[in-house]
């Protein structure tokens, strides 16, 4: 694992060739009207790009808007202004291409683990054969370890099964980008470790486009190829973008013995201290 | 909080006591405590029969008094002279129809009041003014139009199983969590298999709730109607042995009557569990 050069860029920066620029969000603001009338900005001119086989973690303090960036990348939320492009067509509402993996996992209680996913197999992709969808399905409970429970209603499993399954149902539906809302902020430290790790290796065998809402640095650090740091709200916009100078596949234990990891810690943890109002 | 005395909590505690040696706790909880509360009645009735009033039975006598209630509860000894069993099922029969009845149209009505504001505004006033009305009010009504006593003790109970059932549909359905229809968004479900796969089903326990509350109630409700209406029933029965003098039998009805309120509500949250595979939330 050789560290390549870290530095940072401030702001928006430079566009890069087209094939990188999968997901452009441009110039985007998000504006809340208050029930006394008065405008509540909460996003402001937020530019930024991601590549197609990218992990990108987003960072900043509780209230500063980045589960609302995400919101509106998924689709579930408008933009007051600017736009978000995925792979040059505009994003006016959610779509099976976007799929989102949620903090509180958002798994239907009344069915079985493997149903939930098979919901989201049926529905998102109806064209392919049944017996196509069930192999889908089996494969990505395999690929998440659950085999075991597949069977099991949400409320008998743990947060960490929960959320392998909210896993598995987003990568499931094969989706070209996949949106992580805080997925491992509601488990126990153990159980977190041991879920990033399993995402890693899920996403360094399949490379794809990530957007993670986190507020955890050392997992921004661990999981992404770069960081966005968000500034305090309202009118939060993205203060820094770091590059995570660590190649794939990565190990925890390696990266935390480098010095870069910590010279990108402290640099992102001071970000945030200076912006904690 | 209310007090939870139901079935589950016996039938927990008998499965409990089989599984394993019995423990202190449990035949604390279970059956120590619930036996000291049934004794705690039975001498009051006892004292109260004893030494105020002539008329009263005491627990024993009626018990004795009962015992052929008790034994044969489906003799058929000429017309009208029915096993307490049989006045049961007739009562229950009622019941069934006019909760099923009110059933049907309750749930759909609740969903569209839940998913559509323009319903919700036309129709929650005249919910909220006929809520509050006794349902055997209604009972003139339904005689007036059907002339006959059955099938308007079943209007009764259909009127009576509207209301619970409704509002608690309506505020399941505008209840869903957000998380779920953010799901049916992302995966682009349309309108009409969210309504089908995700709102329907995540507002089955608001529904079940309403379901029970309803149920219930009809059964409170069918004792008064029976009583005004006359016929076979549970109802009729203790207004029938009221005037003959024999409380004994209004003793035993008393108690049928409660068992087989606490036997319906069990069945009713089993079958939600069973629908639902959630552990029903207790009202």
């Amino acid at each position: 694992m050789k560290p390549t050069t870290f530095y940072t860029t401030s702001g928006s920066f430079a566009s890069s060739p087209s094939d990188d620029e999968f997901l452009v969000i441009e110039n985007l603001s998000k504006t809340y009207r208050t029930p006394d009338g008065d405008h509540s900005v909460v996003l402001k001119d937020i530019n930024l790009t991601i590549r197609e086989d990218e992990y990108v973690s987003i960072i900043g303090h509780s209230g500063c808007g980045k589960s609302t960036l995400l919101k509106i990348v998924a689709g579930l939320e408008r933009a007051t202004s600017g736009m978000v492009r995925l792979q040059g067509k505009e994003i006016r509402k959610p779509g099976t291409d976007r799929m989102m993996v949620f903090q509180q996992y958002s798994l239907l209680p009344w069915l079985t683990a493997r149903d939930n996913i098979r919901l989201a197999v049926d529905e998102a992709l109806p064209r392919i054969s049944p017996a196509e969808r069930r192999r889908i399905v089996n494969e990505h409970i395999e690929m998440v370890n659950l085999s075991a429970a597949a069977n099991k209603y949400p409320d008998e499993l743990s947060g960490g099964m929960k959320q392998r399954v909210g896993i598995a149902r987003a990568l499931a539906i094969r989706p070209m980008m996949l949106l992580m809302d805080e997925p491992f902020g509601a488990l126990d430290a153990l159980t977190r470790g041991k879920l990033q790790r399993q995402v890693l290796n899920i996403w360094e065998s399949h490379r794809q486009s990530v957007m993670m809402v986190t507020h955890d640095v050392d997992e921004a650090i661990y999981m992404s190829d770069r960081i966005v740091l968000m500034t305090n709200g309202p009118a939060a916009t993205i203060g820094e973008v770091l590059e995570v100078p660590f190649s794939h596949p990565r190990n925890i234990q390696e990266i935390r013995e480098l010095p870069e990891y910590y010279e990108l810690r402290n640099h992102a943890l001071n970000f945030l201290d200076r912006h904690f109002s | 909080m209310l007090l939870q005395f139901n079935i589950q909590v016996i039938v927990l505690a008998a499965q409990a006591t089989w599984r394993r040696s019995i423990r202190p706790a449990i035949v604390q909880d279970y059956i120590l405590f619930p036996l000291i509360g049934f004794a705690g009645v039975l001498l009051l009735w006892w004292i109260v029969a004893t030494f105020f009033t002539t008329l009263l039975p005491t627990p024993l006598d009626a018990l004795l008094a009962n015992m052929d209630y008790i034994l044969n509860p489906f003799y058929r000894r000429g017309p009208g002279d029915l096993g307490i069993g049989w006045l049961l099922l007739a009562s229950l029969r009622r019941v069934f129809l006019g909760f099923l009845l009110g059933s049907i149209v309750a749930i759909p009505v609740g969903f569209l009041i839940g998913t559509s504001k323009r319903a919700m505004l036309a129709i929650n006033p005249l919910i909220q003014i006929f809520k509050p009305v006794s349902p055997v009010a209604w009972l003139p009504v339904a005689l007036a139009t059907f002339n006959l006593a059955n099938p308007s003790a079943i209007f009764v109970i259909f009127i009576t199983s509207l209301w619970p059932t409704m509002i608690n549909t309506a505020v399941g359905v505008a209840s869903v969590p957000k998380d779920y229809l953010d799901v049916a968004q992302v995966l682009e479900m349309p309108r009409w298999r969210q309504m089908l796969k995700i709102i329907w089903p995540a507002s089955l326990p608001y529904v079940f709730t309403g379901l029970r509350i309803s149920l219930g109630i009809a059964w409170l409700v069918i004792v008064a109607v029976e009583m005004l209406t006359g016929g076979i029933g549970i109802g009729f029965f203790v207004w029938d042995e009221w005037n003959r003098l024999n409380l004994n039998s209004v003793f035993l009805a008393i108690f049928v009557i409660g068992l087989t309120g606490l036997v319906l509500d069990y069945l009713l949250g089993r079958l939600q569990m069973w629908i639902t595979h959630r552990p029903p939330t207790t009202t």
